[in-house]
């Protein structure tokens, strides 16, 4: 395909349009809007409405097309306005009204409503309609989020559209024929899609409702501004609205690098945590075994004093805005003794790799044509955004993936090429991959398939690496040796992280990790990971454990290693939102601002840092991270450099080369943000790969990963997601399974390390032979209490009794 | 009066005539939809002459014989073909057996009673165009022909006329069976391949995309009517030249029509393309020998319910397609629908309207709300309700779905001339259009009618038009 | 009311491999759907849904765009008369109504003895017959109210060669292992047929 522009005439004016363009984007370009009802830009068209008829000429005079179907070709004569234009138009509108309900006035679309909009400015306002008009009952609930009124829906499948095409879940679907059609579910059969409220989003009319916003209020109410999704490390690019203080709705941007407008329910509806009449509003002191409100002056100089000459350990930073990161590092860095720090819960990866790893951007991952390797989680359910730009591009764009996950994931049914080797054997999986070859199976991956793997990945065509953590009950260490083989053998591959945690880039990037300083500098005196700063505690090695935001009681894989730490160190002072689980256990509670309700950046995966916004004011006496800090620092008399916001960007500006680049001043108008500079005068070097221990012939390997809908502190203080959170089983392979001679739901026990634990048993078909899988975080059992934190490993025995 | 064509018995409707047959040639055997019998009366040797030599020259035979596509559009078959392009592959045949269109009943006759001609057409096609994939879609409604063509199936099958290494040679095809379950709109080959997907019939866009080009899962797709390729085994028997001889220059051979309605004689006959004309074919002796009781002639449809309607002022037309265009209707699918002077007039057009509103797919907004609202408006002219205004809205909202003139028959009678064929529409296919075509005659024909069925206008109820609400930021782009 | 029996799953299996992709036996395996039970059965769309690897909901969707498949039990018998133009021009509509009278039902229901169900139908490529009607999609050709009362008569007393709802053809097409060529998915597909002259040979 060549990239010569392809000029027509439109409206009797010359035009400059791409190769392969379709007309109603040409037009658009243009500063022609031709009105439209199914068409979506980041949708395949389907010509349904007609809508966008207009005159097209090819040398064989005027006839009318649907521009949304239509590529430009060279020398097209283009009018959108003829008479014949507005006629269709009018009768197109006249014909969608005719069965419309006409409920404006009670509609949460109303005002915002193309079909109203568009009516206005094409249509004959009128209608001649007299007969009865279409019925149906009026919303029914096809999911726990999304409500159906099917009287004002106009049939351009959009939203049935988006869940196939774009989110791989079809579940809604039209049904009958003709004057009959309507959009439902099949009877009991939910769309309990991770992506519904996309649907709401993109429906032209008010037939599509999110159960959140329902009534909430009226678009001439709302204020918004544009800020970036604090959910996960993808940073999708969000609308927020308000209405009198409060947040009401989140709706995704489209920006062309993260999300193309597209976001997960649990970005989408998660502002609903913000709103929680469970926030902390003010310090809170422990007075035996109760706590006590103080003044917020108080607790500020009792946190300088913990600190002080104080042994002090971190958990935690991912979930501040890169303001509040930098802040509360300036602060640590001017303590006396070193305060050792992790954004991480043993639950990510070696820093040094997300860090020294040529970065990839989405863009790049997705580019047409090349290669995608994953090694970690199932992206749907920790960056389920991410999933969707890959969904598209292995659908669409011919990208191929190869997939090195402990489970067959979402996205295999799309990958080129899946493999799942078991718990600790990825790295060495991996090395035979870099090889080219094996003489025998590896973990369970047959030479065939490895020999796969290394022709795709030797085939020339770009590679990026994805990699995060699939496996908690695997050491990080195993998933850091397969990126160091492939990369070895691949010098040109890139890297994407999916590590999921907010903003844990900017933590990582800040210093919030052992072995680096911020802008990711080299700093080999601070080697304490949280698992060893929680060892310390629990050895009396600590004074202070200060928590940025982080449960580790819950957060992290090895419980008991929390519990004796929280149970032996003195002081535990804690930043957050909620009272979480560790909140409880802790000494001193601060309440801290959340996601918009203060004005700051936010750093995503690829190194993308785009703006956060406040929309909202925080509650009580809750403030922004970074000011907190300034605070403490007050108090100790000591001067971090700034006392706001554009003093803090300029020192960050200054004293972190990565983002010495970046121009503060443009952020907020663009909606693809800025990437800061990730060279780094280092590479990652990497170590011998670890050797998993053999496997025993009677157990099986544990996988605990994650789903979207947890426990999490985020979903369950926003009231329309808590319900979604699952009951947690032990999922096996079919093999396992029926070897195991149980029902499915059937109790089986669980023997590890001496102890013996109940659970519910599932056949999964994702599962490899040999593994075993609990996910971590839902209701009814805590894997956690199955791991820790020295192992390697870990091997489960199952018994039907 | 004794009329001079013999009826078949066991093919019902069938008519022999004195036009030479080349499709309906079995018809008269009450076996001759039997292997045996095929093999008997020169079954499988145009097969035999095709594998003879190349697929590119039974292309050109068949490219050269000018075989108009029997399925409506009258595209010719081998110019058709030669529109894949070259080196995509697979490749697929589809054979489109759904045959719905009112007024039209042919392919039916064609399965029932004479399988193995449809089946050795479809595999000269697949050797003309290197195919290895057939699909021979069959109408649900059509219990008889779709046990027919698997009995015939099972039997090529087992006798080496289908399948792997077809009489011996490499050549080899795999003809799947398939059934339709009720939707005229499937008929349309773009819906037929929805369909053949397991989707909903609804019809895809084209251009960009024809079926050579973009077809079935996506590859170069020959959608075929079964009148069609039952002609290609005459073809490599007897040659193209043969063919031509038959018929006329630009319309060769011969075609079946289905006459139905207010002949003496109604039936389905095999006549000369491009000669033979309305009148004879109405009122020939051989053929249908007039209007029934004595009656006169009104009005017919020419060609399927989709068409413009013609009077009597247009019988002396031919079967040509390039002569009927400019008279204001089109041929379709070789189904002539006729009514005497008792027919009334609104009701016949609301029967046609009916069934075209009934059958939208539901996507195209003109034609799933246009077509039902001009059922529900002509449905109460015809009961009496109707007012002077329902006569203007009917044709309105008919212009939503084809803007512009519409396409009728001259009438001397009104003083009317003709508006040639085709229309502009909105619509993605032709069953919106096709919901207004009836109305729009049958208005413009015999207005008279419909002023007499009216009665003076009512005041519009309140209440109908949009509210006006607060504008904000417009949400779902 | 159920899933496809182990035999019917045995065809199933057998007319999806006759396709290059599942999905494409979607239409056919509804037909065996209701041929076992006289009507389409959620469970046995669910079942099917398993079959082809797609959601319920596409089944249903596919399912419902079809006049032919019936979501809700129906009479042993379905009479469809045609009321389409050829057919209304000759009586159509005075059989329909006498075709309800005799019955007892209005188009659309099925009688209480649960043996026929009435129905309004589109041109069954019949016209030259007109009016005619099918029982069970097989044609009934120029029906007189009297022929209308001899047919229900005949199905009532168990005559006629007439299958109950949900049998289309009684034969079904086989296609012998050794002789199929054997349906490959299209991306599967890298060139012409093996029996293809290449360009150079034949010309
Ligand atoms: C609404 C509609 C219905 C159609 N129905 C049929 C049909 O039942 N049978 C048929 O052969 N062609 C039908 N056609 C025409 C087909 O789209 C297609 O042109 C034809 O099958 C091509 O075969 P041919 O070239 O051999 O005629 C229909 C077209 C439209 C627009
Ligand atoms: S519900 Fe909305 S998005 Fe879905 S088809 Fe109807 S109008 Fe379109
Ligand atoms: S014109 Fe009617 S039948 Fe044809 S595609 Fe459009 S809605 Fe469907
Ligand atoms: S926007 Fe083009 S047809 Fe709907
Ligand atoms: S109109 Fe009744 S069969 Fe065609």
């Amino acid at each position: 395909m060549t990239d010569t522009p392809v000029t027509i005439t439109l409206n009797g004016e010359t035009v400059e349009c791409r190769p392969g363009e379709l007309l109603i984007a040409a037009a658009q370009r243009a500063g022609t809007y031709v009105p439209r009802f199914c068409y979506h830009e980041r949708m395949k068209p389907v010509g349904m409405c007609r809508m966008c008829l207009v005159d097209v000429d090819m040398g064989r005079g005027p006839g009318l097309q649907p521009s949304c179907m239509v590529s430009v070709a060279e020398g097209m004569v283009v009018d959108t306005e003829s008479d014949r234009v507005k006629q269709v138009q009018e009768g197109v509108l006249e014909l969608l009204l005719a069965n419309h309900p006409l409920d404006c006035p009670v509609c949460d679309k109303g005002g915002e409503c193309p079909l109203q909009d568009q009516t206005m400015a094409y249509g004959p306002g009128e209608s001649r309609f007299i007969e009865e008009k279409r019925h149906y009952e009026k919303p029914i609930a096809i999911s726990d989020l999304v409500y159906l009124d099917r009287e004002r829906c106009i049939l351009c499948d959009r939203c049935t559209r988006f869940a196939k095409d774009v989110a791989g879940d079809p579940l809604i679907h039209f049904l009958d024929r003709g004057n009959e059609t309507q959009v439902n579910t099949f009877p009991d059969h939910p769309f309990s899609s991770y992506f519904s409220g996309n649907t709401v989003q993109i429906c032209p009319v008010g037939a599509l409702t999110a159960e959140p916003y329902r009534f909430k209020a009226r678009p001439w109410d709302l204020e918004e501004n544009e800020s970036t999704s604090t959910v996960d490390a993808t940073g999708s690019r969000v609308a927020l609205q308000s209405s009198r203080n409060q947040l009401v709705r989140v709706l995704g941007v489209d920006s062309d690098a993260v999300n193309w407008g597209w976001l997960s329910d649990k970005e989408r509806f998660g502002y609903e945590a913000t709103q929680s009449d469970h926030r902390l509003v003010e310090p809170l002191f422990r007075s035996e075994t109760e706590f006590v409100p103080g003044r917020w002056n108080d607790a500020v100089s009792r946190i300088a004093r913990d600190l002080d000459g104080k042994r002090v350990g971190v958990l935690g930073g991912a979930r501040l805005p890169i303001e509040g990161q930098f802040a509360w590092s300036k602060l640590l860095d001017t303590l006396p003794n070193r305060a050792y720090r992790d954004a991480q819960l043993d639950d990510g990866l070696p820093a040094g790799v997300v860090l020294g790893l040529p970065r990839a951007s989405i863009a790049d991952a997705c580019a047409k044509g090349g290669v995608v390797v994953i090694i970690g989680p199932d992206l749907k359910e920790e960056l389920p955004t991410l999933f969707l730009r890959l969904r598209h591009a292995a659908t669409e764009d011919g990208v191929s993936i190869l997939e090195l996950t402990p489970r067959a994931t979402s996205l295999g049914t799309h990958a080129a090429l899946s493999l799942h080797p078991l718990a600790g054997t990825v790295g060495q999986v991996a090395a035979a991959i870099a090889a080219g070859t094996s003489s025998q199976a590896v973990g369970g991956v047959e030479p065939a398939q490895i020999e796969a793997a290394a022709a795709l990945l030797a085939s020339g065509r770009p590679i990026t690496i994805i990699g995060g953590r699939g496996n908690l009950a695997e050491s990080g260490q195993y998933t850091a040796d397969a990126i160091g083989s492939l990369m070895a053998a691949h010098p040109d591959a890139t890297f994407l992280p999916a590590l999921r945690r907010g903003n844990i880039h900017g933590a990582l990037e800040l210093g919030f990790t052992p072995g680096f300083a911020p802008g990711g500098v080299l700093d080999h005196d601070d080697v304490l990971d949280a698992s060893a700063i929680l060892e310390a505690a629990a050895a009396g090695e600590l004074d202070t454990l200060v928590l940025l935001g982080s449960d580790p009681i819950v957060d992290h894989p090895d419980r008991a290693l929390v519990e004796r730490a929280f149970d032996r160190v003195g002081n535990v002072v804690a930043v957050d939102l909620f009272m979480t689980e560790s909140c409880r256990r802790s000494d001193l509670v601060v309440p801290a601002a959340g996601f918009g309700e203060v004005d700051g950046s936010f750093l995503n995966l690829e190194g993308r840092l785009s703006p956060l916004q406040a929309k909202v004011t925080p509650p009580g006496q809750a403030r922004p991270d970074w000011m907190i800090a300034v605070e403490i620092a007050m108090s100790a008399m000591t001067d971090l450099g700034f006392i706001d916001l554009d003093e803090l960007r300029r020192s960050l500006s200054s004293s972190v080369q990565s983002f010495s680049a970046i121009d503060w001043s443009m952020l907020n108008s663009q909606d693809d943000g800025q990437r800061i500079d990730l060279d780094r005068p280092w590479t990652p070097e990497f170590a011998d790969p670890l050797v998993a221990p053999p496997v025993d012939g009677y157990g099986l390997r544990l996988v605990v990963d994650r789903k979207l809908w947890d426990l999490g502190t985020m979903v369950q203080h926003a009231p329309s997601l808590a319900h979604l959170a699952g009951e947690a089983s032990l999922g096996l392979s079919t093999s396992d399974f029926e070897r195991l001679g149980v029902e499915e739901g059937g109790v089986v026990s669980i023997d590890v390390a001496g102890a013996t634990h109940r659970l519910a048993v599932r056949r999964n078909r994702d599962l490899p032979r040999g593994a075993a899988q609990i996910p971590f975080r839902l209701t009814g059992f805590d894997p956690g209490v199955l791991l820790t934190a020295d192992r390697l490993v870990t091997e489960i025995r199952v018994s039907a009794n | 009066m004794t009329l001079s064509g013999t009826a078949v018995p066991h093919a019902a409707g069938f008519i022999v005539n004195e036009t030479p047959r080349i499709v309906t040639s079995r018809f008269d055997d009450p076996q001759g939809y039997a292997i045996e019998r095929y093999l008997a009366t020169g079954g499988y040797e145009g097969l035999k002459a095709a594998l003879a030599t190349s697929p590119d020259a039974v292309h050109a035979e068949v490219r050269d014989a000018t075989v108009l596509g029997r399925g409506g559009a009258g595209f010719p078959a081998g110019v058709k073909w030669g529109f894949m392009p070259k080196d995509v592959w697979p490749r697929y045949l589809v054979v489109n057996g759904d045959e719905s269109e009112p007024g039209t009943y042919k392919d039916r006759l064609l399965m029932e009673r004479d399988p193995h001609q449809l089946i050795e057409g479809c595999l000269i096609a697949c050797y003309a165009v290197g195919l290895s994939q057939c699909f021979l879609y069959i109408r649900g409604e059509m219990a008889l022909a779709q046990e027919r063509v698997a009995k015939a199936l099972n039997d090529a099958y087992a006798a080496g006329f289908v399948g792997k290494n077809i009489l011996g040679t490499d050549f080899s095809v795999d003809i799947v069976l398939h059934w339709g379950a009720g939707a005229y709109v499937v008929g349309e080959e773009t819906a037929l391949i929805e369909s053949l997907e397991g989707n909903r019939g609804m019809p895809r866009l084209k251009p960009p995309f024809f079926p050579a080009a973009i077809g079935l899962y996506g590859q170069p797709t020959i959608v075929n009517n079964v009148e069609t390729l039952a002609n290609l085994p005459w073809i490599l028997n007897n040659g193209a030249a043969a063919y031509k001889q038959i018929g006329t220059e630009t319309s060769p051979g011969t075609r079946m029509v289905a006459v139905s309605g207010h002949v003496k004689r109604p039936g389905v006959y095999e006549i000369l393309n491009g000669v033979t004309t309305f009148r004879q074919l109405l009122f020939d002796d051989q053929y249908c020998g007039g209007m029934r009781d004595g009656r006169t002639l009104k009005a017919f449809v020419p060609g399927g319910g989709s068409a413009p309607w013609f009077l009597p002022d247009q019988l002396d037309l031919p079967f040509e397609g390039s002569q009927i265009g400019p008279q204001g209707s089109m041929l379709g699918s070789g189904a002539v629908m006729v009514m005497d002077d008792t027919t009334d007039i609104p009701q016949a057009a609301h029967s046609l309207t009916r069934f075209y509103a009934h059958e939208s797919c539901g996507k195209c907004v003109p034609c799933r709300e246009g077509g039902t609202w001009l059922e529900r408006i002509l449905g109460r002219i015809v009961d009496g309700h109707g007012t002077k205004r329902d006569l203007a809205l009917l044709l309105e909202v008919g212009r939503s779905i084809c803007p512009g003139d519409f396409p009728h028959a001259a009438s001397e009678r009104l003083g009317l001339s003709a508006v040639p064929f085709p229309y502009q529409m909105t619509t993605i296919c032709f069953v919106g259009p096709s919901a207004f075509a009836p109305v729009h005659s049958a208005l413009t024909l015999f207005p008279e009618e419909f002023a007499a069925r009216v009665s003076e206008d009512e005041p519009i109820p309140s209440g109908t038009s949009v509210p006006v609400v607060l504008k904000g930021v417009s949400v779902g782009d | 009311m159920s899933r496809l029996t182990s035999a019917n799953e045995i065809i199933a299996n057998e007319i999806i491999a006759r396709y290059p992709r599942p999905k494409s036996a979607l239409i056919p395996l509804l037909h065996l759907a209701q041929e076992q039970d006289g009507y389409v059965a959620e469970d046995a769309m669910e079942h099917l849904a398993e079959l082809v690897g797609v959601t319920p909901a596409e089944v249903l969707g596919t399912c419902s765009f079809y006049e032919m498949f019936k979501l809700h039990p129906v009479g042993t018998y379905v009479i469809n008369v045609c009321g389409t133009m050829s057919c209304q021009l000759l009586g159509a509509d005075e059989l329909i109504h006498h075709a309800e009278e005799r019955l007892g039902i209005r188009v659309g229901d099925t009688t209480s003895d649960g043996l026929f169900t009435l129905e309004r139908a589109e041109c069954q490529a019949a016209c030259t017959e007109a009016p005619c009607l099918q029982v069970n999609y097989r044609h009934e050709y120029r029906v007189t109210p009297d022929d209308f009362d001899a047919l229900v008569d005949t199905l009532a007393a168990g005559g006629g060669d007439v299958p109950p709802h949900g049998t289309l053809s009684r034969v079904r097409q086989h296609i012998p292992a050794n002789r199929s060529v054997g349906a490959v998915p299209p991306e599967q597909v890298t060139g012409p047929p093996p029996w293809l002259p290449s360009a150079e040979e034949s010309t």
